[in-house]
């Protein structure tokens, strides 16, 4: 097991990644949410989660959070994402398949302006 | 649902709604005898009778709540479609653990699908649960196995998010890793 030389290296990780953070002023806190009930799962909501991580490694994308909740009890509209920025209100956002997630990802989370064509009303 | 990683990762959402700390989640190999079989392990808050009913059977209807793991009886079905069942252990206060097992050459076996992935979602997304995952193949060269305790890797990185770009791709590289060294090429 590779597990000491792993850490050391993590360890390293955890320098930079603080290293850079401080370099970047992080505009508000801002949080991913996707959605993974069981109805979620099915309809793609892992392809969404995994299309939302790739973006942030790819992108070099500081300071978001990425969680999941359960059943958002709207089963038609899944997989359903929302995004929190500082103290705006959360937009959520339905039918999020991996290609509208990394949409988002970049127009929303990076730039600030919601996707309007998938936003739910709510 | 058509991968048993996805199935795994409806289960561990549901351990992780029944509040549990401390989860595990299993896959093993087993080429010598012909079994792939995979489980997950909570310590969370477990069923009473009647709830156990109701996730092993979806016909099994007082439905007082939807939430209760539909995804559970699929699972149980395709198990038992490709000669092996699914168990469901719990006990109320104490923790839940359902472990599946198919016939692993049968032709009407669900893939394992992307194991990595459904780690990877877990392990960030739920940052206050402790993630074990084991997988283990065990084949005619021998056995191998990788084995993720989140721990260690928690406190080396003390504050730092588990979604920082960095973080990320090591930890994503860490799971990759371990897998294929577990992996032979062959598996599906
Ligand atoms: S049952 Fe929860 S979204 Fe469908």
């Amino acid at each position: 097991m590779p597990a000491i030389k792993s850490l050391e290296e993590l360890k390293r990780v955890r320098e930079e990644a603080l290293a850079k953070k401080q370099l970047k002023a992080t505009p508000g806190h801002i949080q991913v949410i996707v959605a993974m009930g069981t109805c979620g799962i099915a309809a793609g909501a892992r392809d969404t989660m995994k299309s939302v991580l790739n973006f942030i490694e790819t992108e070099h994308l500081s300071g978001v959070t990425v969680t999941q909740t359960g059943c958002m009890g709207m089963c038609e509209q899944e997989p359903i994402m929302q995004v929190v920025i500082g103290d705006q209100p959360k937009v959520v956002y339905g039918k999020v398949n991996a290609e509208v997630a990394s949409q988002i990802m970049k127009q929303h989370v990076q730039n600030g302006s919601p996707v309007k064509d998938y936003v739910l009303p709510l | 649902m058509r991968e048993i990683a996805l199935h795994l990762l409806d289960i561990a959402e549901n351990s992780v709604s029944a509040g549990g700390r401390n989860i595990r989640m299993d896959v093993l190999e087993n080429l010598q005898d012909d079994l792939l079989n995979v489980s997950v392990t909570d310590d969370g808050r477990g069923m009473d009778e009647e709830t156990a009913k109701r996730v092993l059977d979806p016909f099994y209807t007082t439905r007082t709540t939807r939430k209760v793991g539909l995804g559970i009886p699929l699972l149980k079905l395709a198990a038992e479609s490709s000669g092996g069942g699914l168990s469901l252990e719990t006990e109320s206060g104490k923790g839940t653990r359902i472990e599946a097992t198919f016939r692993h050459s049968h032709i009407d076996r669900m893939p394992l699908g992307d194991v990595g992935m459904t780690m990877l979602t877990l392990l960030v997304s739920y940052p206050h649960v402790n993630w074990t995952f084991h997988y283990e193949v065990n084949g005619k060269d021998g056995n191998r196995q990788f084995l993720l305790d989140d721990k260690e890797i928690k406190s080396a990185l003390g504050d730092v998010p588990l979604t920082e770009p960095d973080v990320l791709k090591f930890l994503r590289g860490m799971i990759e890793e371990g897998i294929a060294s577990v992996t032979p090429e062959t598996v599906a």
